[in-house]
């Protein structure tokens, strides 16, 4: 059966944070420094041979991210790290903040020396100030040790607002604006904060890069799925007996996730749903739990891999209220800019409640399932696209649920 | 170019080209709601989505550029739910009160609901009843029939540097707000009106007044006289189905006739005059060492906006009323006393291109007659819809001429509806009284068209006279600013705050695009050309008022009756 590896946390509990001597002496750095003898070409050309995929939810070739901001020609590109953080259940980019800043600081360092830039933003989740204060004290080492040379980065604070994790409603918030999304393309590698190329990626994709570059992009795309490699962080919470992170390799199925990792559900119950990737995940039954968490093995069964929270239900749950629940969240999250998202995500907790006070009606269902599949290919950006998820999946999957509160 | 598929069709279009455009090429029409041609994308509304070949996600086609090899189909089952059920959401949040609606038939909304047989709407409807604003006299807002285009925002920030619109909340509880949520006569709206323009639905409208109007005529005892715009002849013709600029003016007279109005005269008549005493005050400062540069005080918008952001500028402005509160205060004294007329009696309105014509008739110093100088303010779009509830026909009405005294006018006068009309009929008179020459070709072509800035030199007998014309109020602060820096070469700015000018103004018939506002400016020429006379100083009607009356320009007379003064934070006072 699956075994825990840490890569992103591979610092966890080793070091102290607040001390950049402690992760120079883990070897803390050192990729850096091979990072720009290799030349930027070779460094990229390694990324991408790693097939590291953006562990924000998106799952973009990393590398290939990173060519495209370093071929445009800009007199100045940035890197962004989204520490966002707003799915609730996921904690795991603050897992690696709070224990291991460096790491982050020099996976940015190594993308700006890959691509050009020279300014660096951390837009950190506004309910973590304690982050903040540790991502500025350990950015003030590594520039006290000369260790990010003209590379200079700057935490900027959210305010709470969800969709400021999209990362062109991230750009918008840095600059000043509404969190809003922009349409795209054009993408942030081309045209992103103040208009400059832009490679906006996730605190644990930037934990992973010093290792790959330290041990060889090649070394990196032999872990886990070959399709999705590496390793994903997991936060686990809900119905288990184990509600705590573990870092596995993406080749571990959802099964090990609940029965090994969180020690099976609590209190002798049975198990009846997971949801995995936060509040917009799909919620899957048992009979989909051998499938491995990685991007495109979750997509196939019409799931996300996300941000790697992974909420378990036991038999008890009553997967309408629960969904109700969530839709409340999406109609107090949606930003407003998109009609289909404004209206959509409003609408949908007007039925969902309508379902779950026992007022509706089979027909009530079949216009969630409308509203729900227009939203998931129409709205501007992926807040409203993947908002449906939890509502069109318990349609699906538990229908029982439903058909118990028809009116 | 890049090769693409649209519905089947193969295209070559121009790198760079959006989807909406490409299927336009082919003849494929996508339905918009959030798009306007002059403004930046935002492909919010997400009507226009189509499927992209190879994407699981359909495409925004206002937003989404082509790329070659392309394929794009618009109209599959999958499309078409989606748009359908878009509009349903829309519509579920809108109040179902098309019949009494502004826009009722005008409306861009209702024109997709249309196209899209919505019927039995699934979502229930779910108006929020915000407050309607009716603050100013010129426009009103109705947030709750707000579709949330954000087509209003940029009109009045990007195209008019106002900034008096702006989002507030967010989601399901996001508006447009007048700045920090207040009304809009406390926010810096300058009443231009180009939001309603701006607006696909019955949002912003215009402070609609054809009731006051209807029971000034019913009243026995009112004579009702009316003043016409320059602008409003080459747009009415839109309002009842005639192609712009084709309406004979004496048929248009015949039609206010037709509709009870007692007199019918021209404002022209006043912009001629206004050109003989702005043109007389810009060579007074000249001589004199007067503030400079002048700017012209024609638009009200303007003036509102200069008194608004610039009050260190009031000083800069002519002290000229516009040409309607010239006619204001002289048909209450002068033409009464023509006609043997009380002057109490009159009730006086004028038909504007304009919304913010509506503010300015209601200013307190507006009253120099003795009474207020013009009693109510009637737009393009009101009279567009008095002469539909008249059931008039204007292919067979007869042609009638306007009553004497205040109804002649020169060409000079009917370009003031253009930007840079008023610089140029300033010219045309400037130039013939300084030089005592008389011009070869009155047309000083450089003053015209849209462009947003515009300047010209012209020799006046050895002084050379440096002039500008803005036109949209973000061009004029460009004008502005260089002048409250020192920095303005200019003697003479002529700032319109509508885009085109006049022919542009927030009255005139809903105007989405620029290109009908150039062929509004074109129609002006062609009348300005077929006119007799073509400068202000020669016409006969002008001689008389100041042989008769005025005696002479800028003199004690006109001091009373055509001058005005300006304030700062102007709106305090309603």
């Amino acid at each position: 059966m699956a075994e825990e590896m840490r890569i992103v946390l591979r610092n966890y509990g080793k070091i102290d944070p607040l001390k950049i001597e402690d992760y120079l002496a883990q070897g803390g750095y050192k990729a850096l420094e091979k990072a720009r003898s290799m030349g930027q070409a070779a460094l990229i050309d390694d990324v991408k041979k790693s097939n590291l995929r953006g562990r924000g939810g998106a799952g973009f070739n990393c590398g290939m991210k990173w060519s495209f901001a370093a071929s445009a020609t800009a007199d100045q590109k940035y890197v962004i790290c989204n520490a966002d953080e707003g799915e609730p259940g996921t904690y795991k980019d603050r897992l690696i903040m709070e224990n291991d800043p460096q790491s982050l600081l020099e996976g940015m360092a190594i993308c700006a020396y890959a691509i050009g830039a020279n300014q660096g933003y951390i837009y950190c989740r506004g309910e973590y100030p304690q982050v903040i204060e540790i991502l500025n004290q350990a950015i003030d080492q590594a520039k006290a040790q000369g260790l990010l040379g003209d590379f200079d980065i700057e935490v900027r604070s959210g305010a709470g607002a969800y969709v400021c994790g999209e990362e062109t409603a991230l750009i918008e918030s840095i600059e000043g604006s509404r969190g809003e999304p922009r349409f795209k393309p054009p993408f942030p590698p081309v045209q992103g904060l103040w208009a400059k190329p832009t490679i906006v990626n996730n605190v644990e994709t930037f934990a992973n890069i010093p290792v790959i570059v330290d041990k060889g992009g090649a070394w990196y795309a032999d872990i886990g799925n070959p399709a999705y490699p590496g390793t994903k962080v997991f936060t686990l919470t809900g119905d288990v007996n184990n509600r705590t992170f573990f870092e596995v390799p993406t080749d571990t199925t959802i099964r090990a996730l609940v029965f090994k990792f969180g020690g099976g559900i609590r209190g002798g119950k049975k198990f009846k749903a997971v949801q995995i990737g936060g509040t917009s995940g799909a919620f899957i039954p048992e009979s989909l739990l051998d499938t491995q968490v990685a991007f495109d093995a979750m997509s196939a069964i019409g799931a996300t891999l996300g941000s790697g929270a992974t909420f378990v239900l036991d038999e008890t749950r009553d997967l309408v209220d629960v969904s109700t629940r969530i839709a409340k969240f999406f109609e107090h999250e949606s930003c407003g800019k998109c009609a289909p998202c404004r209206e959509g995500t409003a609408r949908m907790h007007e039925l969902m409640k309508k379902l779950n006070e026992g007022k509706g009606s089979s027909k009530d269902v079949a216009l969630l399932e409308k509203l729900g599949r227009v939203m998931s290919y129409s709205c501007l950006c992926g807040l409203g696209q993947a908002a449906p998820a939890p509502v069109l999946t318990t349609i699906k999957h538990f229908p029982a649920d439903y058909n118990a509160k028809l009116m | 170019m890049v090769n693409l598929t649209v519905d089947g069709i193969k295209i070559s279009v121009p790198e760079g080209s959006t989807i909406l455009q490409a299927a336009k090429e082919v003849g494929v029409s996508i339905p918009t709601l959030c798009y306007h041609p002059d403004q930046a994308v935002k492909a919010n509304c997400r009507v226009c989505v189509c499927e992209v070949e190879g994407n699981r996600l359909l495409q925004a086609a206002c937003a989404m550029p082509v790329f070659e090899g392309m394929t794009v189909k618009t109209r599959t089952p999958k499309v078409l739910e989606a748009r359908r059920t878009i509009l349903e959401l829309i519509l579920a949040n809108h109040p179902q009160d098309c019949l009494n609606c502004i826009r009722n038939g005008n409306c861009e909304l209702q024109s997709l609901a249309e196209e899209f047989a919505i019927r039995d709407n699934p979502f229930e409807n779910k108006v929020r009843g915000l407050p309607k604003d009716f603050s100013t006299p010129a426009l009103f807002r109705d947030p709750d029939k707000c579709v949330l285009c954000r087509r209003c925002i940029e009109a009045c920030s990007v195209i008019q540097s106002v900034n008096a619109l702006g989002l507030e909340g967010r989601g399901v509880h996001s508006m447009v707000v007048p700045t920090l949520g207040k009304d809009l006569l406390e926010s810096p709206c300058i009443m231009c009106g180009q939001c309603i323009h701006a607006c696909p639905v019955g949002a912003i409208g215009e402070n609609e007044q054809i009731d006051e109007f209807l029971a000034a005529l019913a009243d026995p005892n009112k004579i009702v006289v009316t003043q016409i715009a320059p602008a409003v002849r080459v747009a009415i013709a839109e309002e009842i189905g005639m192609t712009t600029g084709d309406m004979p003016m004496n048929v248009f007279v015949q039609g206010l006739r037709q509709i009870g109005f007692d007199y019918v005269l021209h404002t022209n008549f006043t912009a001629d005059l206004t050109i003989m005493e702005e043109g007389n005050e810009l060579l007074k400062r000249l001589k004199e060492g007067g503030t400079l540069p002048m700017f012209t005080s024609c638009s009200p918008g303007w003036i509102n906006f200069c008194e608004t952001f610039y009050p260190d500028l009031t000083n800069n402005l002519s002290t000229c009323k516009s040409p309607q509160q010239m006619f204001g205060s002289l048909v209450k004294t002068y033409w009464a006393d023509k006609m043997g007329i009380d002057p109490a009696n009159i009730y006086s309105v004028s038909i504007m291109p304009c919304v913010a014509k509506k503010f300015e008739a209601a200013r307190p110093e507006m009253c120099s007659s003795g009474y207020r100088d013009v009693d109510l303010v009637l737009t393009t779009r009101e009279i567009g819809r008095l002469f539909r509830m008249s059931g008039l026909d204007f292919n067979k009405l007869p042609g009638a001429d306007f009553d004497p005294w205040m109804g002649k006018y020169t060409g000079a006068a009917v370009i003031f509806g253009a930007s840079g009309g008023v610089m140029e009929a300033a010219l045309r008179t400037v130039y013939e009284v300084v030089t005592g020459n008389t011009l070869e070709d009155v047309n000083f072509t450089v003053t015209r068209g849209i462009t947003g800035i515009k300047e010209a030199e012209v020799d006046l007998n050895g002084t050379v006279v440096k002039v500008a014309i803005a036109n949209g109020l973000a061009n004029a602060r460009k004008l502005m600013d260089q002048v409250r820096a020192g920095e303005s070469p200019y003697h003479f700015i002529e700032i319109m705050a509508c885009p085109g000018g006049c022919i542009g103004g927030g009255g005139q018939p809903i105007t989405k695009a620029n290109v009908k506002r150039v062929e509004r400016i074109d129609a002006i020429y062609v009348e300005d050309e077929a006119c007799e006379m073509r400068k202000s100083h020669i016409n006969p009607e002008v001689t008389a008022i100041y042989e008769d009356f005025l005696h002479e320009p800028l003199g004690h007379k006109s001091h009373e009756l055509l001058h005005t003064h300006y304030h700062n934070a102007n709106k305090k006072f309603l």
